[in-house]
């Protein structure tokens, strides 16, 4: 898909959501919707680092959650507006990205993935230790009235989650083609190789750590006002870190439609399974799918539907 | 010829093994040079060092007047020092042009057409132009060890460094690389060869030094060193 195309799409998509917020549909359509939308910026994010670069980031949680609580400090302290809220959290957790990022000096692979775990139990310990935003019982949140002629505050939440995920999708897009998605994928295959070709690896998997993390955090920033109280136990709930792991992986991961197709797809699925049968049962078909699709196809929909175009021709 | 890579005094430790005590070596520009040693005798270290993989504990390395022996490997692979690996290091789940395109992009700052042209030249020295298309990780031994010297050599090197690029190989295809080796010192590249193969070697180097427990323990002319009783010992034993 060349570039004008793209973004054609993206303004057209983009144009439909927010016209949504504004049509007569049901008020629930925007309360799932803002979580499926939230799941495309969320996948879009770790794709960066974990599909283009190939380190894979188990700490998803702890990204999310100080997106939330970064928005929830600004708000507090100063009554920041959404806007406000949603780079403070893309600015703090975009750091805890460079700071992770600089444990890839030293940590590969699993490795790596285990010292992203350990992030998330740091950061809960802190929260929980933190009186200013809750502690462990958490915080109830009164909403400010919507700005920008929205009808309900969850209404606009959905309109700005949207402009969130072009954003996001664009982001990877463009890194996928650019320089640095070349020098990702090179030491992604190869680190010494990439080195010795002239790329610098540790720079180019600094810059990844930082956009998707950033990303992450933008995606839970708004999550304080979508629900109007925070607590630690669902903010840095693992679900979260499984999920997001799982959308990518389904949807194909390395390219930037593999973590949109697997969002949009799993996401919905979730929300209607919840609506429909149960909450609980969500958590397994997140399970169930991840695992059938590393078994059956390791390169998730993405490479089902390339190796099906190469068998038909 | 001036001297384009000084090493001098090159120390580096494992924990408590010292895999390099006290190297120094001197190669001029355009030279052929080869390095032997039995295994373990720290050719790759030393090389690692020179490239930048590794960092060495004491002494200096300059390459074209320049100290890099704090540099980064990619920041000397900017300066001109390229390398294949000993075990073949592809970009697997890219094409073979596509592999030489990374050190285009990263060294010469071309990408696009300009890129995939001068890739294509490159792919058709080597003899690999007909697999220019072909997923790295469906090649075979002899295309590897072929496209690992092409990408070197995408990276615009002053020196060329091929550890082992011949193992494993049958006897025509060690001619065919011998012979893709010979055509870039020609084009004015400095070699340093690192081979068991002891013909191959023979042939290839103008001079040759042995290494043997972290230290050179003979250099010359490829026969003086053949002949050499400490030589033969490194390799026998006594």
């Amino acid at each position: 898909m060349s570039s004008i195309k793209f973004w054609i799409s993206a303004a057209v998509v983009l144009a439909a959501l927010v016209g949504m917020a504004f049509s007569g549909a049901n008020e629930y359509v925007f309360f799932a919707g803002f979580v499926v939308l939230q799941f495309v910026v969320l996948a879009s994010a770790w794709n960066i680092l974990g599909g283009y670069a190939g380190y894979v980031n188990f700490g998803v949680p702890a990204f999310v959650a100080t997106g939330a609580y970064a928005g929830l400090v600004v708000f507090k302290a100063l009554g920041a507006p959404l806007l406000v809220q949603i780079l403070m959290g893309a600015l703090m957790s975009g750091l805890l990205g460079l700071m992770v990022g600089m444990l890839t000096l030293r940590l590969r692979g699993i490795f790596f993935s285990i010292a992203t775990v350990a992030v998330i139990f740091i950061l809960e310990t802190v929260v929980l230790n933190w009186r200013f935003v809750g502690g462990a019982t958490g915080l109830q949140l009164a909403r400010p009235e919507p700005s920008f002629g929205f009808e309900t505050y969850t209404r606009m939440l959905f309109a700005v989650m949207a402009v969130m995920a072009v954003v996001a999708v664009g982001i990877s897009r463009y890194l996928q083609y650019s320089h640095i998605g070349q020098g990702l994928r090179a030491l992604r295959d190869s680190e010494e190789a990439a080195e010795c070709s002239g790329v610098p690896t540790l720079k180019l998997k600094l810059i990844a750590c930082t956009i998707s993390g950033a990303l992450l955090g933008a995606g839970g920033a708004p999550m304080p006002m979508y629900l109007s109280f925070i607590e630690p136990a669902s903010s840095f709930n693992l679900s979260y870190a499984v999920s997001t792991l799982a959308m990518p992986i389904i949807g194909g991961i390395g390219h930037w439609a593999g973590p949109v197709i697997g969002a949009l797809l799993l996401a919905s699925l979730q929300q209607i399974v919840t609506v429909t049968i149960s909450s609980e049962l969500n958590v397994l078909v997140v399970g169930v799918l991840l695992v059938l699709f590393v078994v059956i196809a390791p390169e998730g929909i993405l490479g089902l539907v390339k190796s099906w175009k190469r068998s038909s021709k | 010829m001036e001297t384009i890579l000084e090493v001098s005094g090159v120390r580096k430790n494992f924990g408590g093994f010292t895999a390099l005590s006290d190297v120094s070596l001197a190669v001029a520009g355009g030279e052929r040079l080869g390095l032997i040693g039995p295994n373990g005798s720290g050719k790759t270290t030393l090389i690692n060092c020179i490239s930048g993989a590794l960092l060495n504990d004491a002494g200096s390395i300059r390459f074209d007047g320049q100290e890099v022996s704090r540099k980064t490997a990619h920041e000397r692979t900017r300066l001109g020092i390229a390398r294949s690996f000993q075990i073949p290091r592809p970009f697997r789940s890219m094409s073979v042009l596509e592999n030489l395109m990374v050190p285009l992009a990263y060294v010469g700052g071309i990408s696009g057409n300009r890129a995939r042209t001068e890739s294509m030249e490159i792919l058709s020295h080597m003899g690999l132009a007909a697999k220019a298309q072909t997923l790295s990780s469906q090649l075979s031994q002899v295309e590897l060890r072929k496209m690992e010297l092409a990408r070197a050599m995408a990276a615009r090197p002053k020196l060329l460094i091929s550890d082992e690029a011949m193992a494993g190989l049958a006897g025509t295809e060690v001619d065919e690389v011998l012979k893709i080796l010979f055509e870039l010192n020609g084009q004015g590249i400095t070699i340093i060869m690192i081979e068991h193969i002891m013909q191959a070697v023979m042939s290839f180097s103008q001079r040759v030094v042995c290494l043997d427990a972290g230290r050179i323990i003979c250099e010359g002319t490829p026969e003086t060193v053949v002949g050499n009783p400490e030589v033969q010992r490194a390799y026998l034993g006594d």
